[in-house]
């Protein structure tokens, strides 16, 4: 009976959005790099650097809004690196991805090692608070839940919105699509594929670091080097499961978010029967069943981690 | 008189390292004309055309269109100078739709919105003008090939194109979706466009062009009017020798090798089989026909052992086909022409003498207690060699040196000096030159003349009416009754291939 209660509690989906975000930022920024023909594993450590470099510039004085930019200006050097190495010189999508998730990581550590000292507990910034919702508050259940985000979230959102409108109503997103399906057929057209791919990589990984960065400065208000704890990689497998469609990213967000959320809370009610270790695994397991289900009827844009070069077929 | 010379090309020079690509090249296309430009491969066909669109530039000569000089080595300012490329193999993604696949790179890239509504507007006009039907919403990966052509033509239309160039359209087209698309270029042509056609195929150059301009070896050696030239003198102009493909002699079929009765075979991605039935027997070629992607490969791989059936009885050489067993195959004596040389039939990176034993390097021939004995494998590498005269290489070279014809004759060499007793042929001579094709039909005749029973999958429909003794039609995994090679003629067959299996009325269609 509890764990359906559960359910209609306005806590867990407080939580939901909230867990959501950073994989929303994610997501559309893998998503969009995919768009255009590249895997980017790097990832999971450039949102460990955005939360880092986010983080240290708030706790250096910056505001929030500046810090979060900051780590989008990060998120787009990662960017910059991952495309000079996969696309003029078509290096493998993978191990490049996964060097700069190395780098990127050890790199956040190695700056907080310098910049904060050892501490029993680490130092915190003030936060983003929850948006004043005026009269929205007010509506029973969704008002509260709403009240209670912060605006990185809605900015997140906004982001999906933006990105669905791009890519399938723009001249730009049809050269972004095109350019991941078959940058030949974009060249032949008068398209740039390198330079499509260079632009979305950056922009993607940016986001990446949106959303690393809200783990520092919404989600919790400190930093320690294992908080992104496989977002990234969630993240990528989101992308198989929302069928490279941004509407679809967004859901899937939510949907990983709620098992996570809900996992948490059943794991107060349960915990006498059931070791916690088994709910921590609910949502990645989740993720794997719904992939096994989804990934086969997914259109995987035809030129995905395929180096482009002029002239050859 | 400048007014209707559409294009001119003044003594088109290119060189690649060595060899000189385009030699001189000069040639004219008149306003509302249909000019064919006929070689073999590397004859600089393709050359001359990249130079033209601006993916080369010419070391030397130049490119007027309507009086005007072309900036060489930009595709850009030949899209704008009004000329539109149909390859060979499509510029299209199979994932957006027809009108996406069009619209692309047409529209200022920061425009804040596609202008869908007046783009599909001009799509459907143009194709209602010239006769291109296409629906602009459909995915175009679910279109047929010759669909997916319409809408590559309709793109460079789209793209105000004048003059068309297209490389080589009917390769993948069935002889009847081949004569509509002639019909269609007609119809642009009368319509003020100027054409080129790249092909080597004479029937469609006598049917299709008002003017031919046999190049070969890169310079233009004779320029004729379909009506004053025949397919005859084509040929010889453009191999520059008298070749005539071989034709089969009458033969008496031996004992029966192959028997399959009612095979099934089930594939996820691809056309499988259904209730495929026929016989093979010594001596004998059984040909089939059919528009490629119809249930051909599984056909061949299902005899080669790479599939197994999923239903029905298959027997070869007397052993029941129930699982697939490619080396249980070659050990029965089943010799096997892959439908795709560079991937299935051999590795390019690896040596010709590797390449020609690796399927019966467990013989005691070529190995002891598992150590290769390179010796002999590079001896008889050499035999191949020098039987089916492959050009290229020695044993020791790397095998992706080699032209296609001569990757096809190692394979084919590797195959029946081994004198297999059956050898299954899927697409032997695809994508070769007149002089590579005769070779390896004298070779195939060679084996079927020594008892080997040949099954011979193939588009080209005068390959199989030489040289097969019978011949069926492959139609979405089906095989059509089978008919005698006397029986055969162009026409029919091209009606078999598009599924018209009643045989009486395949006299009176058109």
């Amino acid at each position: 009976m509890e764990m359906i209660a559960i359910l209609g509690s306005q806590g867990l989906w407080e939580a939901v959005l909230r867990i959501a975000t950073p994989l929303i930022f994610g997501t559309l920024g893998a998503l969009l790099c995919e768009r255009a023909g590249v895997l980017n594993l790097g990832i999971e450590g450039i949102m460990a650097f955005g939360a880092l470099i986010g983080w240290l510039a708030v706790f250096n004085g910056t505001g929030l809004w500046t810090g979060l930019l900051v780590a989008a200006l990060s998120g787009a050097v990662f960017g910059l690196l991952h495309a000079v190495l996969t696309v003029p010189l078509g290096l493998s999508q993978h191990v490049t991805g996964l060097g700069i998730t190395l780098f990127a990581s050890s790199l956040a550590y190695f700056i907080f090692r310098l910049s904060v000292p050892l501490a029993a507990s680490p130092p915190t910034v003030r936060p983003f608070q929850p948006v004043e919702l005026g009269l929205i508050g007010d509506i029973p259940f969704l008002g509260p839940v709403l009240s209670s985000q912060t605006a990185p979230t809605y900015l997140a959102f906004a982001i999906a919105l933006v990105l669905m409108y791009v890519l399938f109503r723009t001249p730009l997103g049809l050269a972004i699509r095109m350019t991941g399906e078959n940058p030949h057929a974009a060249e032949a057209q008068g398209v740039n594929p390198v330079r499509v791919r260079f632009a979305c990589i950056m922009v993607g990984s940016a986001m990446m670091a949106m959303g690393g960065a809200f783990l520092t400065l919404s989600a919790f208000n400190s930093f320690f080097p294992t908080m992104i704890q496989g977002r990234g990689w969630v993240c990528i497998a989101l992308v198989v499961f929302a069928s490279w469609r941004p509407g679809w990213a967004l859901t899937g967000a939510l949907l990983f978010a709620l098992v996570d959320a809900y996992q948490l809370r059943l794991q107060s009610v349960l915990e006498d029967s059931i070791p916690y270790q088994l709910f921590l695994m609910a949502p990645y397991i989740a993720a794997i069943a719904v992939l096994a289900v989804t990934a086969r009827r997914a259109r995987v844009p035809q030129a995905l981690m395929k180096p482009y070069r002029r002239g050859e077929r | 008189m400048s007014q209707t010379v559409a294009l001119r090309l003044s003594g088109i020079t290119r060189r690649f390292g060595e060899t000189l690509a385009n030699d001189d090249i000069s040639l004219s296309l008149e306003r509302g004309e249909v000019l064919a430009l006929l070689g073999e491969n590397g004859a600089g066909k393709t050359t001359l055309m990249s130079i033209l669109f601006g993916h080369y530039s010419a070391d030397a000569g130049t490119v007027e269109i309507e009086g005007r000089k072309l900036r060489p080595g930009n595709p850009r300012a030949a899209i704008k100078a009004g000329i539109g490329m149909v390859h060979q193999h499509f510029s299209l993604a199979e994932n957006l739709t027809v009108l996406e696949n069009v619209m692309t790179g047409t529209e200022r890239l920061w425009l804040p919105r596609s202008r869908t509504a007046a783009a599909r507007r001009k799509l459907l006009d143009l194709a209602e003008r010239f006769g291109l039907r296409v629906e602009p919403d459909r995915r175009l990966g679910d279109l047929s090939v010759g669909e997916q052509q319409r809408v590559e033509i309709l793109k460079a239309l789209y793209n105000d194109a004048r003059i068309l160039i297209l490389d080589e359209p009917t390769a993948v087209l069935t002889p009847p979706e081949a004569r509509q698309l002639y019909q269609i270029l007609r119809g642009m042509a009368r319509k003020g466009l100027s054409l080129i056609f790249i092909s080597h195929k004479l029937h469609e150059v006598m049917e299709a062009a008002d003017r031919v301009v046999v190049l070969r070896r890169g310079r233009v050696v004779a320029e004729r009017r379909p009506a004053q030239t025949s397919k005859d003198e084509l040929a010889e102009l453009m191999v520059g020798r008298r070749i005539t493909r071989p034709v089969r002699a009458q033969a008496t079929p031996g004992e029966m090798v192959i028997e399959a009765r009612n095979v099934s075979v089930r594939r996820r991605d691809a056309i499988g089989l259904r209730d495929v039935s026929f016989t093979l027997r010594a001596g004998e070629t059984l040909g089939i026909v059919g528009v490629s992607g119809n249930g051909q490969s599984a056909l061949g791989q299902v005899m080669s052992g790479v599939l197994a059936p999923s239903a029905g009885e298959l027997i070869i050489l007397g052993r029941r086909i129930t699982r697939a067993d490619v080396p249980a195959q070659v050990r029965a004596g089943v010799g096997r022409i892959a439908e795709d040389r560079n991937h299935e039939g051999v590795v390019g990176e690896l040596t010709l003498w590797e390449n020609v034993t690796l399927e019966r390097i467990g013989l005691r021939r070529f190995s002891r207690f598992g150590v290769i004995d390179r010796g002999a494998a590079r001896a008889w590498t050499q035999e191949v060699i020098d039987a089916f005269d492959v050009r290229g290489g020695g044993p020791d070279h790397r095998t992706q040196l080699l032209s296609g014809g001569n990757v096809q004759k190692l394979i084919l060499g590797r195959n029946l000096l081994a004198m297999p007793r059956v050898l299954i042929a899927a697409q032997p001579t695809r994508g070769l030159d007149e002089g590579a094709i005769a070779a390896i039909h004298s070779r195939l005749l060679e084996a079927r003349a020594a008892g080997t029973a040949v099954l011979l999958i193939s588009e080209d429909l005068d390959e199989v009416i030489n040289l097969a003794d019978r011949i069926c039609a492959i139609v979405s995994g089906q095989l059509s009754p089978e008919i005698r090679a006397e029986d055969a003629d162009a026409r029919r067959l091209g009606l078999m291939m598009a599924g018209d299996w009643g045989m009486e009325g395949a006299q009176n269609a058109v």
